[in-house]
């Protein structure tokens, strides 16, 4: 897509224009989608079950093709899927049953080629990191449903990807652990300078993570409006108790409440 | 709540107990009826032998109905090894290529619905004696072998394989990280099919070669003691066989419960 090309903002990584999905059941998820992601941003996708928020990120991950529309990577990244460091979380676990968190940790540096006592410390690190060292040796089937999103988000950031895509990654877990995984995740993120896109459906979460928060119309879904979260980081507990903090959940909580009564079209 | 469920486990033994218990004495009742029958009726040993002349048989036979047995189930052993590298071997291939898959599915399953029994007698007019009797085990064993593993091949979690997608996965790492274990509980459950399958297969190509061949597995032997009116011998030959297809049902059964218990629901011991 030369045409293109030239819209691109140097530190741009991939752009979705006009971007529209329409499944075999003839259900019209996404329609005029555009969404441009910069190097470096934490960005949430915030709207109503069922906008497309999933079907946006499985597009931008490769892992759907649009209908109609155009994904433009910057002609800097990697051109191979396998090559452009992505993580990505699913809406679900989506555990391998058959070997325990370790193991499933291990599969994208498995899949690398790299061997297993090699690997080992960082696959420790990781799943240190999401509090689960204890639980190493656990089968997914011995898991909470919380402890199962933890060792899948460990898996993804293994890796250290540079661009991490995570579905409503901590809607499974409770307020305390949710809080502390949303710092880990901020840490990590200003730690490894790498690109977060964020999906949820939760305002509070959008607005303490967020550099910049889309606000996604009812399916199919397009770009209601954006709002940007001008707040430094680091982001603390101070952050959350400020008034700046509900003055900007207000802000966006309303924005979601247009955004609902505007419709998706339909 | 403790006094509840230690009632609930001290249930399930009982359960347990009674499943053991209730086929063994439906067999003492069936031995108890059978000989009375032979008795009462003074019945010939040569039309229907009592089970303490048959018990006997198997004792003073033992060296040539072991011998046999161990030929039958060599040869059903060496048919279900075949058939789990030919059913897996094949579903793979089929699993990568299509066209391989659309040309060739539909000759196995002509194959599996063509009775072996009819098929034994042309494949003894090629094949050594041995030979045919093994590949018709073969053919009646592989074919469920080959359907799991395709189902289980197919059954893959979508988004699993969408991450190994999203981290370069080959083809080969799909196939090994991914599709063969999620096959793998379907891979044991058409083996345990085919392990009963085989038995009966290697059996009646070995009955259709008649006593004309050279074999002399239990088949074999049950032919052979038809003609020679020896019955008790043949009733011998028949318990063999059938505590040897429950042995293997078994023993196929404890090796998908050992590979799978540590994640599939199959095999999971229930929570207490
Ligand atoms: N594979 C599919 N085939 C058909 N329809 C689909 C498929 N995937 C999603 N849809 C439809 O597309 C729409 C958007 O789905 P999507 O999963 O993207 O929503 P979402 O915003 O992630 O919702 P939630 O917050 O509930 O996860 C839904 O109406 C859904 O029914
Ligand atoms: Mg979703």
């Amino acid at each position: 897509m030369p045409a293109s090309a030239p819209k691109f903002f140097a530190n741009s990584i991939v752009a979705l224009h006009g971007v529209g999905k329409i499944f075999d059941n003839a259900v019209s998820a996404l329609d005029g989608f555009d969404l441009e992601i910069q190097r470096g941003e934490f960005v949430s996708l915030l709207g109503p079950s069922g906008c497309g928020k999933s079907t946006a990120l499985r597009i931008v991950a490769g892992l759907t093709e649009p209908t109609v529309g155009a994904v433009v990577w910057n002609n800097t990244e990697p051109a191979s899927r396998g090559e452009r460091g992505i993580g990505f979380v699913f809406q679900e676990p989506t555990l391998m049953p058959w070997t325990n968190a370790t193991g499933n940790v291990y599969l994208p540096l498995r899949l690398k080629g790299h061997d297993r006592e090699q690997a080992a410390p960082q696959i420790s690190a990781a799943l240190t990191g999401v509090g689960l060292a204890e639980f190493a040796n656990a089968y997914p089937r011995e898991l909470s449903g919380g402890m199962k999103m933890r060792v899948s988000i460990a898996r993804a950031l293994v890796t250290h990807p540079r661009l991490l895509l995570m579905d409503e990654p901590f809607a499974a877990l409770d307020e305390i652990t949710r809080f502390k995984l949303n710092n880990d995740l901020l840490a990590l993120w200003k730690a490894m300078g790498e690109t977060v896109v964020f999906v949820t459906h939760s305002v509070f979460e959008s607005v303490y993570l967020s550099s910049r928060i889309i606000v996604m119309t009812p399916r199919p879904g397009r770009i209601f409006t954006e709002i940007p979260v001008d707040v430094r980081y680091p982001r603390d507990e101070k952050f959350r108790t400020s008034p700046e903090y509900a003055a900007l959940c207000r802000k966006v909580s309303v924005a979601l409440s247009a955004a609902m009564a505007a419709g998706g079209g339909e | 709540m403790s006094v509840s469920r230690s009632a609930a486990r001290a249930r399930n033994r009982a359960d347990q107990a009674l499943r053991f218990i209730l086929p063994l004495a439906a067999l003492a009742l069936g031995m108890l009826a059978w000989d009375l029958v032979v008795r009462l009726n003074a019945i010939p040993s040569y039309v229907l032998p009592g089970p303490v002349l048959v018990f006997a048989t198997i004792i003073t036979d033992w060296p040539v109905l072991w011998s046999s047995l161990l030929v039958t189930l060599t040869t059903t052993f060496e048919a279900l090894l075949l058939a789990l590298i030919g059913g897996v071997g094949l579903a793979v291939l089929f699993n990568r290529s299509r066209v391989f898959e659309y040309s060739f599915y539909p000759y196995a399953v002509i194959l599996q619905v063509t009775p072996v029994i009819a098929i034994a007698p042309l494949l003894l007019i090629y094949l050594p004696q041995p030979a045919a009797v093994l590949v018709c085990a073969w053919i009646v064993a592989f074919f469920p072998v080959l359907a799991n593993t395709t189902l289980g091949l197919n059954s893959v979690d979508r988004n699993l394989a969408d991450l190994f997608r999203l981290y370069g996965a080959t083809r080969t790492q799909i196939l090994i990280h991914l599709k063969l274990p999620a096959a793998l509980p379907f891979i044991l459950g058409g083996l345990r099919i085919a392990g009963g399958l085989a038995l009966i297969g290697a059996v009646v190509a070995a009955i259709a070669a008649g006593s004309a061949g050279a074999g002399s597995g239990l088949a074999y032997r049950i032919a052979e003691s038809g003609y020679r009116l020896n019955i008790p011998r043949m009733f011998a030959a028949l318990i063999l066989l059938s505590i040897a297809g429950i042995a293997i049902f078994a023993a196929l059964s404890l090796l998908s419960h050992l590979i799978l218990r540590q994640w599939h629901e199959s095999a999971v011991a229930p929570e207490n």
